[in-house]
């Protein structure tokens, strides 16, 4: 009977440490929600501080900051021109709105700050915008003068962010999975104490439990059993010839071969979220047989003003930090001062891995298959804008190849160079629309020479 | 029977040591390397032989690849200046050079610039890259001349595209983006120009601008045809 209060005891245990666990999740919850209304509550500070400079709507000036100043001006940092926070305290007003509304002409003048700053910037013209009121000129300004956000803020809101992010799609399915590996301890546990309760009754009460008799061991029966032995050998060939066959059709094969690159890219973030077409980088797939590495001032067309991810971009598996380390990579390698904004000139090569590699016997054309064919990049290359590291999803053999070509309909419209063969060839078999294979697609020397 | 199961388990270990050899971080062993390996340089490969071991290269100073022209204009402001001024476009005001022009403009334009042309694109609707204008900007009133040219050289943030495509295809974009100036301003359509004979032949812009059309075209069928 000792048992039996023992057994008591453990699920009171266990009880109480999921209760605790469950009260954590929701402490951490509500921890969350203080954090963000007190980001809310910094922010709504800002803007009346702000307001209270008497400049104008900060809200308003940061819509028009980002669509006509942030291309070459930050708030806080230096960029193509200088940071414009503290600027009206170095600048008079009316000396501003002149430079805004028409920078060359101030500069024509011989107003001697203006020379110095144009100077200062590489001779670089700042367009004008006579297109902006005073007032909206004054919003801008309030926008720009507004303190700099405390970074801290910024880190505890994205600790937030990650955390919710997990909770919302982990919390049904650990919960339930914990819950699951508890019921099953719990069975565990039963079961051995009710086979022990019972032993011990059989004890008690002198029931002997019998021993099991001495029998021909099992293989050896299995032995002289000549028919059982003949069909297990045929089985065992057959199943030997299969595993065999898989075998020796994976050599060569290189599907879901997944290198660590040197610099860590995400296809996910740049063709998935940001929607880049797949030919903004790998251009030359529409024109040539090779689909192309982008050089890195292909990089470099959207990674001179994007020096550092996102709050958001970072997932639970690689931080803002690792993901500010692999551009920092980018600009070593290309020679990109980002606190100067210029290059020094020393540069060094990206030793990506090559992951889809056919053979030297086969041919393939890219520009054949994406500009003529128009077949979609995805068809061979597999989600590509949903992977965060590059894997090969096809196998890229022979019969992968012919597979396709059996099946793919030819793209006829708009092409008028293949239009007399197209004719004649569906007259031939018959067919409103032919395939790649009907076409020659299969013969051996398209691919093979 | 007791060892019988220590046996299978053992075997079943041993089956699972082998099966993790198998890395996704390298690629499969091969059958004959020797026809799966080329002779010849690889376009991306790493030679002794090629100075910094590259086999991409930047293409020899002086040389003027196909389907491109030397392009005159500095990249000064002067130089844009001039070439706002007075660079036209030599390509005929068609609906196919449209075409792809918008094409074009698709892949490489519209990711910031917006497929109207407003500078709301993907990335500047994402807060990505900030400050793109719209192509009816008053105070950059952009040309077909200074359109090519910022192409060409990139300005300020936006960088240069001419790695990416040739003088041709700038020149598509560079109708393509005109005609979104065109309809952001609210003013009529452009009427497509005939092409052929009626081009006035005489222009010698226009004469070494349909030559190099005729190249590429060639050059892509050719290719096709392999």
């Amino acid at each position: 009977m000792k048992k039996v209060k023992y057994r008591n005891s453990t699920s009171r245990l266990w009880l109480l440490s999921v209760a605790f666990f469950i009260s954590c999740t929701f402490l951490s919850w509500s921890q969350e929600e203080a954090e963000q209304s007190a980001d809310a509550e910094v922010q709504e500070e800002q803007v009346d501080e702000a307001a209270a400079s008497g400049l104008g709507d900060p809200a308003n000036g940061k819509s028009l900051f980002n669509s006509l100043c942030a291309a070459c001006h930050k708030p806080y940092s230096e960029s193509i021109g200088p940071a414009l926070h503290g600027v009206t305290e170095k600048r008079d007003m009316q000396w501003l709105y002149q430079w805004i509304e028409n920078s060359a002409d101030l500069i024509a003048s011989g107003d001697e700050e203006a020379v110095a700053i144009f100077e200062e910037y590489n001779n670089t013209p700042m367009p004008g915008f006579p297109q902006l009121s005073e007032t909206e000129v004054n919003d801008i300004l309030a926008y720009v003068e507004q303190p700099k956000p405390e970074p801290a803020a910024a880190v505890a809101a994205e600790g937030a962010g990650q955390e919710s992010g997990g909770a919302q799609s982990g919390v049904s399915v650990n919960v339930i999975l914990a819950i699951l590996v508890f019921v099953l301890v719990m069975l565990l546990v039963v079961l051995f104490l009710v086979n022990k309760t019972l032993k011990n009754f059989a004890e008690a009460s002198g029931v002997v439990v019998p021993e099991k008799t001495k029998r021909k061991p099992l293989w050896k029966a299995f032995i002289e059993n000549q028919f059982l032995l003949l069909v297990t050998s045929i089985v065992v060939l057959l199943a030997v010839g299969y595993f065999a066959y898989g075998w020796f059709m994976q050599v060569g094969v290189d599907q879901s071969y997944q290198p660590i690159q040197p610099i860590h890219y995400s296809h996910k973030i740049h063709a998935g979220d940001n929607e880049i077409d797949c030919k903004y980088c790998h251009s030359s797939a529409r024109t040539s047989k090779q689909a192309g590495i982008p050089s890195l001032n292909v990089c470099m067309n959207c990674h001179k003003t994007i020096s550092e991810v996102a709050p958001e971009t970072a997932t639970a598996e690689h931080s803002k930090d690792f993901y500010d380390g692999e551009i920092a990579k980018l600009y070593d390698a290309v020679g990109w001062d980002p606190s100067t904004q210029s290059y020094s000139g020393e540069t060094q090569p990206v030793k990506w891995v090559r992951i889809h590699n056919l053979p030297d016997f086969a041919y393939f054309n890219h520009s054949q298959h994406v500009s003529v064919g128009g077949v979609q990049c995805q068809t061979c290359h597999g989600p590509i804008q949903e992977m965060e590291v590059v894997y090969q999803d096809a196998p890229l053999t022979m019969g992968w190849c012919v597979n396709c070509h059996r099946d793919t309909k030819v793209k006829m419209e708009g092409n008028e160079y293949y239009e007399k063969i197209h004719e004649e060839l569906s007259k031939k078999y018959g067919v409103e629309e032919l395939t790649v294979a009907q076409m020659g697609g299969l013969e051996c020397a398209k691919c093979h020479y | 029977m007791r060892s019988f199961f220590h046996k299978s388990i053992v075997l079943f270990l041993l089956a699972g040591l082998v099966a993790s050899c198998a890395d996704s971080n390298r690629p499969n062993y091969q059958f004959m390397p020797d026809m799966y390996e080329p002779v010849g340089y690889e376009s991306y490969g790493e030679y002794d032989i090629f100075p910094g071991g590259q086999s991409a290269m930047e293409p020899v100073e002086g040389t003027v690849a196909r389907g491109w022209k030397p392009y005159d204009y500095e990249n000064t402001p002067d130089g844009s200046a001039q070439a706002k001024a007075e660079l036209k476009n030599p390509l005929p005001y068609t609906e196919e050079n449209l075409t792809e022009g918008k094409e074009l403009y698709t892949i490489y334009c519209a990711v910031c610039h917006g497929d109207e042309g407003d500078g709301q694109g993907i990335l500047a609707e994402r807060e990505k890259i900030l400050g793109v204008p719209s192509y009816d900007d008053v105070g950059r009133a952009i040309t077909e001349g200074s359109v090519y040219h910022v192409i060409y050289y990139g300005l300020n943030s936006m960088g240069s595209y001419a790695s990416q495509t040739d003088e041709k295809e700038r020149w598509q974009i560079t109708h393509y983006v005109m005609s979104l100036k065109n309809q952001l301003e609210g003013n009529p359509e452009r009427e497509y120009e005939e092409v052929g004979p009626t081009v006035s032949p005489n222009d010698p812009d226009v004469q070494a601008a349909q030559e190099n059309v005729g190249e590429g075209t060639v050059l892509t069928e050719e290719e096709s045809n392999n």
